[in-house]
């Protein structure tokens, strides 16, 4: 019985639900000591004087420290970022803690130690800093103009110029002789991750034995391993990260921090555990965010609105240094910037820029929201220009006319591994009854409501199963795209996967365990996975990018196949067979056509174990291994509608209806796929209505607590209607393609489109995200506020 | 998000916590539900140095109705008075407004008379009670005194209530003409953005985040009391306001949203 495609339910939530999961701050040890940060308090400042010696005196304080301090002797190296996207790319030192500038509010100025949270955070209030604050760059704009210097060594706030731009002039000939045109720009708002547990870490030195366990709330155990022993200098063979329970990441968690590095280098030289955990606030304002773009985009198209040209320019705001892959994440984006369309032409360049604020980083879907949201709302606009349908405009662009693809080359070069979304739209239309709304819409409109229909449409795509290693490593990237799997039978028959992916919520041990259940046909309750402890999974490189599925779930299959290879092999020994003939059915392993000769393969693991009876020169026990380089990338699409009621008096949105029709090949668990289009769909109508991170003039966040920032709640999340198409994928064996970000892809896009097609009657061509009632009672009243103020 | 030291004493009646106010001033401060100090202790936006604990005087938990009035202990959790079948039938207006307040584990916690003691100018409960015509029984070291609810709020989280005094006990009146409660926001948990209540079919206006206390909406009573229309009696829903301004709401837009959701308000109360 195939258990793959089944809903299984997830194995990690009884264990979750009743309260036995380990989190950092589950974990005690004695004579911890807990960290407080100094953070600076405004944006950009000369770090005059820092004054320890009242925090010192303070009760339970064991040490205070400024950056000068640490310079000497507890870190190596700067901290790293391992994306350096063009050879020219600035790259200013970023201490874990500043040395003589402060450049962002947040930015650590000064660590205290402490023998318990309270005394630290007492302590930190007494730590006396003197600022010589200096001018200070709040905007992308700002950081264009490049009058005010964030880094004056480097001479200018760019950071890199990257640019996929093969032919630029045919780009811009085919632009000035398109008969329609759209150009138009879109603010990307910062947003911040929000992780259900915020960061926490724990460092736990041996200092007899030489070693380091540094527990972190992190997406990347393996990863940080590595960069902690290059920025402290600890041994890498020293070093065990584990990532315990997790809850929830984004992509905040796949970084390397300050508090981490802190903590391995004092707990290495005070011989003691030094632990801390982010309050909010800290989460909010110091931890990375998400997004912060300026997006400039134009479409050339012919009479038919047939697309003959896309032109994009991104304006991306680095924040005040470049964290682990800062620069790399718009591109991410940049090849994805036709989105699901034909063009001949295409030119696409990024610009990253310094700014005195929080630095940015991934955060789910890592700068292919962005991409879908701009392709997607200017093609409505193009919709508009050339007077036709939002859906008749995509389906005259849609690659390969919407029928099915493999192995298209794209006009950003490269190689979609498979696509169908022409019935992708199709199913969305029906599911959501498009036909009805477009009659209620205008009937509305008639009656001269006050409360007004939208339907936004998106149809995305996104690049998951990060990735082929040598692409990455043309790119810059500092790291491979492989995922390791072993998987081994024990001598009682049960099975233990170790994989290098590191989950922090998306129920890998569930899936894992329903690959090796399908493929040996046996209990997925007889499978165990261990995971998130380099100890245990020493090759890995963790969890993002949609990419655990893709690549490390693919590779468990690969060795699987090794492994009832083996299996097969010591049965058809035993049995005097030729391997040949051995099949494996329903668990049982037979020479083919003689259902008497059937052995459990689960009893093959004991045959294994003692070697008894293997084939000469077989090394004995049933453990295989792979380490798995993806050949391309996986492609998953789909076409979400957004329903939306805008209320004309008050400006506000209601989302009343929401479809997603999502591809993400071959499923492994329907329930699990399903939880994350849930997730993702709210986390990008998020983006569209409530969320944002909002800064002063002088850089200030000013809303650093979920009181302010609006992460919607149960009461807010819309229903929500999910429906698959299967094309799979052409990249991997399994056929599957990764759901982590794909909610998130299309649902700013759709949710956006849908508050605008609401509006259009009204005059109103777009609406700056996230659409907050304020905001579109005044783009809905701009003439009569105009008038009265 | 971590509070500074403090000591905690448990209260055993509203005389001990009268008492125990008297002996630390201003340091100390009562503890309710916690709903609203407890947020700013962590922000360290507020540091008492003794929290006296009332949470416990059950005695002051009750909602009865009594000679034309309904009596509602200060301690009563807003789920009871979601729950409250007194309410109900007598004044369903406060019954509803507290199915508004936060989220289940607020209104779990949250008490009436913390939330009107604590003067939030953006709170439900408080506006109601002013709409309402209410009054509040407050005690102290020297007896215990009423004050009129349209007395009691004097500025933003301030009162006329002494630092050595506490709310015992809420009056509103049985008020069963026509109701409405308007609550803008954009998440149902947060606090109204604007908010306004209706009670005996526009008698009794209030603004709720429309001025530095809760609000009686004068100008929109007096318009219903000298029989103007809904329409007409929002047309002057802003006046004599001061509204704030935050990332939700500007002062022009908070102003637009009274007049909206008066006229809302009172439809939906009856007032044509």
């Amino acid at each position: 019985m195939s258990v793959i495609g089944t809903r299984m339910l997830r194995k990690e939530d009884p264990a979750l639900l009743v309260g036995e999961g380990k989190y950092i701050d589950d974990i005690q040890v004695e004579g911890q000591l807990w960290m407080g940060m100094v953070r600076s308090t405004v944006a950009h400042a000369k770090i005059a004087a820092v004054d320890l010696s009242a925090a010192l005196e303070q009760p339970g304080v064991v040490g205070a420290y400024t950056g000068a301090d640490l310079a000497d002797g507890y870190w190596i190296a700067p901290m790293p970022c391992a994306w350096p996207v063009t050879p020219d790319m600035h790259n200013p030192p970023h201490h874990p803690v500043a040395i003589d500038t402060a450049r962002y509010v947040g930015d650590i100025v000064a660590v205290v130690l402490a023998d318990s949270r309270y005394a630290a955070a007492d302590a930190v209030e007494h730590v006396v800093v003197d600022y010589d604050e200096l001018p200070v760059v709040a905007t992308i704009g700002d950081a264009v103009a490049d009058e005010t210097l964030v880094h004056p060594d480097l001479g200018t706030n760019k950071c890199y110029t990257w640019a996929l731009d093969p032919a630029p002039d045919a780009t811009a000939a085919a632009l000035d002789t398109a008969p329609h045109r759209v150009s138009a720009t879109f603010k990307q708002q910062r947003l911040i991750p929000t992780a259900m547990e915020p960061r926490g870490v724990l460092a736990i030195p041996s200092p007899h034995g030489g070693d380091l366990t540094l527990y972190s709330s992190s997406q990347i155990p393996h990863i940080l391993k590595v960069m902690v022993a290059a920025t402290t200098g600890i041994p890498e063979h020293s070093i065990r990260v584990i990532a315990p329970s997790v809850g929830g990441g984004f992509g905040a968690k796949l970084n390397v921090n300050a508090d981490e590095i802190l903590a391995a280098a004092l707990a290495t030289k005070l011989g003691k555990p030094v632990r801390w955990t982010e309050t909010r606030t800290e989460a909010a304002g110091s931890t990375t965010q998400g997004r912060g773009q300026v997006q400039h985009i134009e479409l050339g198209a012919d009479e038919n609105g047939k697309l003959t040209a896309i032109r994009v320019k991104l304006e991306a705001d680095m924040g005040a240094y470049l964290q682990l892959i800062t620069p790399g994440v718009p591109l991410l984006g940049g090849f994805l910037y036709h989105g699901v369309y034909e063009t001949p032409t295409f030119s696409f360049t990024c610009e990253g820029y310094f700014t005195n604020l929080t630095p940015t980083d991934a955060y789910r879907g890592a700068g292919r929201p962005e991409a879908c949201y701009a392709i997607e709302r200017a093609m409505d606009m193009l919709a508009a220009e050339v007077g036709v349908s939002a859906t008749e405009i995509r389906r005259r662009n849609y690659v390969n006319g919407g029928d099915a693809f493999e192995n298209w080359e794209s006009p950003a070069g490269i190689v979609f591994d498979s696509g169908h979304y022409g019935p992708s739209l199709d199913a969305a239309l029906e599911a959501v009854g498009y036909d009805e709304l477009l009659a209620e819409q205008a009937a509305r409109r008639t009656e001269g409501s006050r409360t007004q229909l939208g339907i936004g449409i998106c149809t995305y795509v996104e690049i998951c199963g990060l990735a082929p290693s040598r692409v990455l490593g043309s790119l810059g990237f500092g790291s491979g795209g492989w995922e390791h799997a072993t998987v081994r039978m024990l001598p009682t028959g049960m099975v233990e996967v170790v994989s290098g992916s590191t989950p922090h919520g998306q129920g890998h041990e569930t899936s894992w365990a329903m690959i090796v259940a399908d493929k040996l046909g046996i209990d997925p309750a007889h499978v165990t996975v261990l995971h998130s402890d380099t100890a245990q999974s020493p090759l890995g490189l963790d969890t993002y990018g949609s990419r655990s599925l893709a690549v490390g779930g693919v590779a468990i299959d690969m060795a699987l196949d090794k492994l009832v290879l083996k299996a097969k092999a010591i049965v058809a020994h035993q049995l005097e067979a030729s391997v040949d003939d051995i099949q494996l059915e329903g668990g049982m392993l037979s020479v083919a056509g003689q259902p008497d000769t059937a052995v459990p393969i689960q009893g093959v693991g004991f045959e294994a174990f003692t070697a008894h009876n293997l084939p000469d020169g077989m090394e004995p026990n049933l453990q295989e291994a792979v380490t798995y380089d993806p050949p391309n990338f996986a492609f998953p699409f789909g076409t979400h509608v957004c329903v939306v009621e805008v209320d004309e008096d008050t400006g506000n949105t209601r989302v009343r209806d929401y479809v997603a029709v999502d591809d993400c090949g071959v499923q492994i668990n329907p329930l699990i796929v399903e939880g994350q289009v849930h997730g993702g769909v709210v986390q990008g109508v998020a983006q569209a209505l409530w969320e944002g991170a909002v800064y002063d003039d002088d850089a200030n966040l000013l809303n650093p607590s979920l009181l302010d920032y609006l992460v919607p709640s149960a009461m807010e999340v819309p229903n929500i209607t999910t429906s698959f198409t299967v094309t799979p994928s052409t990249s991997n064996q399994l056929g599957v393609k990764g759901v982590g970000e794909a909610g998130t892809i299309g649902s700013a896009a759709a949710a956006i489109n849908a508050v605008c097609d609401a509006l259009s009657e009204n005059g109103v061509t777009d609406i700056e995200m996230p659409a907050t009632p304020q905001r579109v009672w005044r783009a809905l009243h701009a003439e009569e506020i105009g008038a009265a103020s | 998000m971590i509070p500074a030291a403090f000591d905690y004493a448990v209260a055993e009646s509203a005389e001990h916590a009268i008492s125990l106010l008297g002996e630390h001033g201003d340091e100390a401060k009562l503890l309710a539900g916690g709903h609203s100090l407890l947020p700013m202790m962590k922000f360290r936006l507020a540091t008492p140095a003794v929290l006296v604990d009332v949470g416990r005087l059950d005695d002051l938990r009750y909602i009865r109705q009594e000679n034309g009035h309904i009596a509602i202990g200060a301690l009563t959790r807003h789920t009871e008075l979601e729950h409250s079948d007194v309410l109900g039938d007598a004044c369903p207006l406060l019954k509803h407004v507290a199915s508004l307040v936060g989220d289940p584990s607020v209104r779990h916690r949250g008490t009436l008379g913390g939330t009107l003691a604590h003067s939030d100018p953006a709170s439900d409960l408080p506006a109601a009670v002013l709409a309402l015509g209410g009054t509040l029984v407050a005690k102290g070291p020297n007896g215990q005194r009423e004050i009129a609810a349209n007395d009691f709020f004097t500025g933003y989280f301030e009162s006329v209530l002494a630092d050595d005094e506490m709310l015992t006990e809420v009056k509103v009146p049985v008020a069963t003409g026509g109701w409405n409660y308007q609550k803008f926001n954009r998440r149902a948990q947060d606090w109204a953005i604007v908010g306004v209540a209706v009670a005996d079919g526009g008698a009794g206006v209030s603004l709720v985040n429309m001025g530095s206390t809760p609000l009686r909406a004068s100008a929109v009573e007096a318009a219903i009391a000298g029989g103007a229309s809904a329409a007409d009696a929002a047309a002057v829903a802003a006046e004599g306001t001061n509204a704030p301004s935050d990332l939700n709401a500007e002062p022009d837009y908070r102003e637009h949203l009274a007049r909206v959701l008066v006229e809302r308000a009172l439809n939906a109360a009856g007032v044509d």
